[in-house]
């Protein structure tokens, strides 16, 4: 820019007008404000953020992040108790934000998809009401979803001590939903270590069946084989080995179930809800994902002579999943966002610890806002790289 | 052209054979295609009658419009207790706005109804001159809600209810879309500075839920502020959902800018056009219309999100519900409450959806294919 001074035509000589006519200082002078005015409000809002603790007596640190939390979590995955300090109190509530976010992705993708396939079912009976539950469900916010859900579990399901009672094993009350709990007995790791096995030697298995296709064109019995090797493996150990499993069932005592397993209401409405939620934008992902897939792919297909299921399996689902890829992604994030919403109703998740119970303890509200949009971060980062990655091993490869 | 032959039977004016048309073709094709179909068929109306009867009796049947209390909702019938939402629905529409100023929200609210109208509607008669109107609506609608100039002034914790909904997710939407777009176009700048701030501020806010964001403007905000100013909850609280959708907004533009072809911009540049005009009379125009149902979903998300604000204790239609329910007198009706807020929300979201596609359809000005 600075031989532009030097030059001699008249026209390209530097003058004061040209600060805001010519594009290149132009866009020089505005970025320089952006940033003068960027520092400047971080200058200005630091120092009331400094001045404001201040006065208040505070310090800005993360100490307080060992000292005991004081206060009880229900549900948690990991050992946990009161005097545990806040840093565990958070771990449980992040546990338990990733518990939500993984259930409630399983079952709002088998929703969905069931959903999708639905609405372009021929039948007009099923097309209809997949598309009714679909413009009710998404058009009604999420968070009175989970409200409803959860008033309807804790007021309408009798109380513990008329629990129903499936089979003396599975009860279901205003409680939660109690199951029996597995014990596993010191041989079970054989059953385990076969399904790993079994696992690794199918995926072994079919990239060999696939090099062998290509190379000569003969099949293998991959989905036999596969299923042989990840489900009749391990139960076949599981049979030798002396079905080494015992199972803990709940008992009443007193005023709740004792042992088992539990479901407590809070996670079980909060993973209907959000799963019921989400299922119904991914069910007009997954039809809209099948649709753009244009009709002559199928013609071809069938003038190929591929049956039915290879038609589907081979041509339409793989182009399919190319335009549903990239908007499951963002409905997953939006799973693992919402389950914040846990704190309506008490479910201790990240925010409900971190950035509720934490917070009001120890009124470090800047400290701990910071860590949980961190976390919240670095889980969307995750689940979008994730992603990414699948989606780039599903892109059409253009030759 | 010679007259076309047809076989017997076959000529187009005909009409279609007994057995191709009417109830029990469409019955047929539709319903009893194949065994698979007729089972489906068969499964699904007898989960519609188990469903359908249940449900209606609870809603409307055995319902009970009018009473005192949830006892005497028991005493009079079996089903749903609408006479509790009847009771509170003075509550569930203004929060606790004062009863004698109740007309200016109505006031407001038709004013908005008349100020949307040359907005949305392009056949409004004087629509040039009603859309001053609609310029000044902002100041008129706050001047009606908070009062002040010769009106009583009402304090902004007194909005609650639909009202309050309404008041967060009209504002939100209004301010979202400018913010959206000029961020939008920050993204696809050629300046650097400008773009990598764009971007981090939109995947910063697309990465933490709302909820996180509604907390820092509630607890932490205040921190930031000169020391001994406070701000009002429910301007903090419009602040972060205006940023909030904004980011998304921006984020839908920019997919419709960047399915404009390049040659729109070269176009434009070539004949002469600087940056604002040429964005302003060839890029966005079009960007805009492609990216319709992208912001309309995201206009319908923000409105659904809301609902969120109860969580730091404003009174929303949630509040009032939540708060109500633990009167003694009514407790225990939440599937009332939820399913009467569900309603409002529902009405109004499907109504946003239908609007875009219309919108869709009378700007699809090209070619169908």
């Amino acid at each position: 820019m600075t031989d532009a001074t030097v030059l001699t035509k008249p026209s390209d000589a530097f003058s004061l007008t040209k600060l805001w006519y010519d594009k290149k200082y132009r866009s020089i002078i505005l970025q320089m404000i952006a940033m003068a005015l960027l520092f400047g409000a971080i200058f200005y809002l630091a120092g009331n953020a400094v001045s404001n603790l201040e006065k208040l007596g505070k310090t800005f640190g993360f100490d307080f992040l060992w000292a005991p939390a004081g206060y009880d979590i229900n549900q948690r995955l990991i050992e946990y108790d009161s005097r545990s300090s806040h840093f565990r109190a958070g771990l449980v509530g992040l546990l338990n934000t990733i518990l939500i976010a993984v259930c409630g992705i399983i079952l709002s993708t088998i929703i969905g998809f069931a959903l999708g396939v639905m609405r372009l079912s021929p039948n007009w009976l099923v097309n209809r009401l997949s598309y009714c539950y679909i413009e009710f469900v998404r058009n009604v916010p999420v968070l009175v979803h989970i409200l409803l859900i959860h008033g309807v579990i804790v007021t309408t399901l009798p109380r513990t001590k008329d629990a129903l009672n499936f089979g003396d094993n599975f009860f279901l009350s205003n409680r939660g939903f109690f199951t029996p709990k597995p014990l596993a007995e010191p041989l079970f790791y054989v059953v385990t270590a076969t399904f790993v096995a079994g696992i690794l030697f199918a995926w072994y298995y079919r990239r060999g069946a696939r090099i062998k296709q290509e190379k000569t064109g003969q099949q293998s019995p991959v989905f036999w084989v596969t299923l042989g090797a990840i489900i009749g493996a391990p139960i076949v150990a599981f049979i030798v080995t002396g079905m080494p499993l015992n199972w803990e069932i709940p008992e009443l005592k007193g005023f709740n179930f004792k042992g088992g397993l539990a479901l407590k209401p809070e996670f079980i409405s909060l993973w209907l809800a959000l799963s019921l939620y989400t299922a119904a934008f991914i069910g007009e992902i997954v039809r809209s994902g099948i649709e753009a897939v244009s009709h002559g792919q199928t013609e071809a297909a069938s003038a190929l002579g591929l049956p039915r299921g290879r038609t589907l399996n081979l041509v339409v689902i793989p182009q399919a999943l190319r335009v549903i890829i990239p908007p499951l992604n963002s409905n997953y994030m939006n799973i693992t966002k919402n389950s914040s919403l846990a704190i309506a109703i008490g479910y201790m998740d990240v925010v409900a610890t971190i950035g509720g119970i934490s917070l009001n303890q120890t009124g470090r509200e800047m400290e701990c806002m910071i860590i949980v949009l961190g976390i919240y971060l670095a889980l969307s980062l995750m689940i979008s790289s994730v992603m990414n990655w699948y989606n780039n091993r599903i892109k059409l490869v253009e030759r | 052209m010679s007259e076309q032959q047809y076989a017997p039977g076959t000529h187009p004016d005909l009409k279609p054979p007994i057995g191709q048309s009417g109830l029990l073709f469409w019955f047929r094709k539709n319903l009893f295609s194949s065994p698979f179909n007729t089972l489906l068929t068969l499964t699904t109306l007898y989960v519609l009658y188990l469903v359908i009867p249940a449900a209606t009796n609870w809603a409307f049947f055995d319902a009970v419009f009018v009473a005192d209390s949830r006892e005497h909702c028991r005493e009079l019938g079996q089903g749903a207790c609408w006479a509790f939402i009847d009771n509170r629905i003075e509550q569930f529409t203004y929060g606790f706005y004062p009863v004698d100023e109740r007309w200016r929200v109505v006031l407001c609210f038709a004013l908005f109804v008349l100020a949307m109208l040359p907005i949305l509607w392009d056949k409004t008669p004087a629509r040039r001159q009603m859309l001053w109107f609609s310029l000044a609506f902002p100041f008129i609608g706050y001047w009606l809600l908070v009062g002040g100039y010769g009106l009583e002034p009402v304090e902004t914790t007194r909005f609650g209810g639909f009202m309050l909904t309404m008041v967060i997710g009209i504002t939100g939407i209004a301010c979202s879309m400018p913010i959206g777009i000029a961020l939008a176009l920050g993204r696809q700048s050629d300046m650097p500075i400008i773009r990598w701030l764009s971007t981090c501020f939109i995947e910063f806010i697309r990465g933490v839920p709302l909820i996180t964001l509604l907390f820092v403007a509630s607890t932490m905000l205040n921190y930031f502020l000169p020391p001994g100013t406070t701000f009002d909850l429910i301007l903090r609280v419009l602040i972060m959902v205006t940023l909030f959708s904004s980011a998304y907004i921006a984020e839908v533009v920019r997919g419709g800018l960047q399915a404009i072809p390049k040659g729109q911009g070269e176009a434009a540049d070539a004949l002469g056009l600087n940056y604002g005009k040429s964005m302003r009379f060839i890029i966005l125009p079009q960007a805009l219309k492609i990216s319709i149902p992208g912001i309309v979903n995201t206009f319908i998300g923000l409105f659904k999100d809301t609902t969120l604000v109860v969580i730091i204790g404003l009174l929303d239609p949630l509040g009032i519900g939540r708060a109500s329910l633990s009167d003694i007198k009514w407790a225990g009706l939440a599937a009332e409450v939820y399913i009467f807020v569900a309603f409002f929300f529902f009405i109004c979201c499907f109504g946003m959806s239908r609007y875009s596609i219309y919108l869709e359809n009378k700007l699809h000005t090209g070619h169908k294919r």
